[in-house]
């Protein structure tokens, strides 16, 4: 047996790493890349011998081929993408902030939605914080987490300029219905510097049980299973405690795939987007 | 006629750890609005929502003071600090219902554009809207003038240039005032930090450059070595001549009677706050880094001149503990 086909929605920065991370899977295969217009990411796709489509969902929902669609869009176009796309049958992973479906942070709870057929993948500072505010959590039961993100200026696409709101909204949010602390906050900042800096992220905890060894066990174990598809994602501290508040500090470097390894916010998002779908493909291919 | 911006209750709150109470609010907010002040900025030091582990928590919720201090003014205009990335859409309109009729929102020098959709729904409800450029010194004065039209096109009532560092000379300040003077149609405004001892003579060059609106503070309370000093300003613009709305005696009274007895700390020009301003390094690191250079047992000085060769930015506390941790361990 092969592998899943699948199509990418959005040819831009996320959509054109994202089919770069399919090409070199055991378990997907780049069937289609849609845009609006022959854009450099519609050119790339052709010229790598993909099909292309400037027609919108409409050419996906034909193609019986295609059971999962990223949807690197934006959340507005989303909207209007996820009732056609599920009327089609199509498991779709939603890279907008949209959050139609159920927020997904895969080495957290992504065994958790077996009949999901829309996973919304948070943001790129929830994939690199949650699972932390996660490990914190179990270890130690938080009743605040707050994150603070800092991507390089260059890695912050016009998508994440716009709605920047958007960023600290859901990844609140994701650090507690997810990470499971009674009250989350997130923070993001934009650095210019130059060489680009990698993204940065700090999880604070405030816990009722402070007890470092379990604190700092789990969190390296959690690294550990992160690394698993974002290798180079890593500790840039020893977990801290002081009194009943832990700090930990990571750094994500990117894999380089289509995007500079200085935005390993795109890089994180994207792997984690790609480990849903592997999961997918390999349950649809009796591989599980 | 020059404007004046009080930020005492903002950044000032920076030099008292975001301590003010309502009472405190309301006290000051009625002399500033008697020796007349035009607005008079509230929120954390950090903007609104800034109340959080990385920047300190707030005694007293920021919503409560602005309501306190929009129940006692008569003229000034009550205005609060919106940082996109920390502040949201949805606590700007709690601002507004609390009493908020001036916004000043505030990217860093280079990162205007995340501002947009903070400006465009402030136009909605009518506000007054200050486009603020922070670490201004990081900037070149055609990036600053770039970056200030970007504002200009979402329609801000005035571009401010914020020397979050306290890094600039006199003719550093004039150069980037002038050249977003020329360039706009809106008017300038200028926020300076006293960390090189500069910030009242820096404010002098802004409005003899051009700028409409100048940030001071009552005792020059605020982040690092402090801002502008309200009194000592109106005292030095009435020598120049300056025109201005400012009643000296009324400020001497906000300041000596009002602000002073509140102070935790001196607010003067140590070591460290100097080399906040040598380095670059934003103002608001300083408490940071002296509690993270106490825990770690090291030299705030270096931990300082670190952050500066990193080039942080403003709102990256969290790094000080990262520089923090590295340098101790390099130490063992």
């Amino acid at each position: 047996m092969g592998k899943i086909k699948v199509a990418i929605i959005g040819p831009g920065n996320i959509g054109t790493d994202l089919m770069y991370k399919i090409m070199k899977n055991d378990y997907l295969e780049m069937k289609m890349m849609v845009g609006i217009v022959e854009s450099e990411g519609i050119k790339r796709a052709k010229s790598l011998g993909f099909k292309t489509s400037l027609n919108g969902v409409n050419d996906i929902i034909n193609d019986d081929e295609i059971k999962i669609v990223f949807d690197a869009t934006s959340a507005k176009a989303h909207l209007e993408n996820a009732p056609i796309l599920k009327a089609a049958n199509k498991i779709v992973i939603d890279m907008t902030p949209a959050a139609i479906g159920s927020y997904v942070v895969p080495c957290v709870n992504l065994d958790e939605l077996e009949n999901e057929n829309n996973f919304n993948m948070v943001t790129c500072g929830g994939q690199a914080t949650v699972p932390i505010a996660y490990a914190i959590h179990k270890a130690a039961e938080s009743e605040y987490t707050e994150i603070v993100s800092c991507i390089a200026s260059k890695s912050a696409g016009p998508g994440t300029r716009a709605n920047i709101d958007e960023f600290t909204e859901t990844t609140a949010k994701a650090l507690e219905i997810i990470g499971g602390a009674k009250k989350g906050k997130a923070i993001i900042i934009l650095n210019p510097a130059e060489p680009p800096i990698i993204m940065t992220n700090t999880i604070y905890s405030i816990v009722k049980n402070p007890d470092y060894k379990k604190i700092s066990e789990a969190v390296y174990k959690i690294v550990n299973q992160i690394q698993k598809y974002v290798p180079g994602y890593r500790l840039r501290t020893e977990p801290m405690l002081y009194e009943n508040k832990v700090t930990v500090i990571i750094e994500v470097e990117g894999a380089g795939d289509f995007l500079p390894a200085y935005s390993g916010n795109l890089d994180i998002i994207n792997a984690a987007a790609i480990e849903v779908a592997e999961k997918i493909a390999k349950e649809r291919l009796g591989k599980l | 006629m020059l404007k004046v911006i009080d930020t005492t209750l903002r950044d000032g709150s920076h030099a008292v750890s975001h301590s003010f109470t309502a009472e405190q609010v309301r006290d000051i907010s009625r002399v500033l609005d008697q020796a007349g002040v035009d607005i008079i900025e509230i929120s954390h030091g950090d903007g609104l929502a800034g109340s959080s582990i990385n920047y300190g928590f707030s005694k007293t919720n920021e919503l409560e003071l602005i309501k306190a201090a929009s129940e006692v003014v008569k003229n000034a205009k009550i205005g609060v600090l919106l940082l996109p990335g920390i502040g949201t859409i949805a606590d700007l309109d709690k601002a507004y219902d609390a009493g908020a009729r001036v916004v000043r929102i505030a990217t860093h020098v280079t990162e205007a554009d995340v501002a947009i959709e903070h400006i465009k729904h402030a136009k909605e409800k009518g506000m007054f809207i200050v486009g603020f450029l922070m670490m201004i010194h990081m900037a070149s004065p055609e990036k600053i003038v770039e970056q200030a039209k970007i504002f200009e096109e979402n329609g801000v009532d005035y571009i401010n240039l914020a020397d979050s560092a306290g890094h600039l000379t006199q003719n550093e300040v004039k150069e980037r005032i002038e050249a977003v003077k020329l360039s706009c149609n809106v008017p300038v405004g200028f926020h300076a930090h006293n960390n090189l001892g500069l910030a009242v003579a820096n404010s002098i060059t802004a409005i003899e450059s051009g700028a409409k609106y100048i940030d001071a503070t009552c005792c020059g309370l605020g982040a690092g070595a402090g801002n502008c000093q309200l009194e000592v300003l109106s005292a030095v613009l009435n020598r120049l001549n300056i025109e201005n709305n400012l009643d000296f005696k009324k400020l001497l009274e906000a300041s000596e009677k009002h602000v002073r007895p509140l102070l935790q700390r001196p607010q003067i020009i140590d070591a460290a706050a100097l080399m906040l301003g040598y380095s670059g390094v934003y103002s608001s690191f300083l408490l940071h880094a002296k509690r993270a250079a106490e825990i770690y047992n090291l030299s705030v000085i270096d931990i300082l001149e670190e952050l500066g060769k990193r080039k942080m930015v403003g709102g990256q506390e969290d790094m000080i503990i990262d520089v923090a941790y590295h340098l101790a361990n390099k130490k063992e």
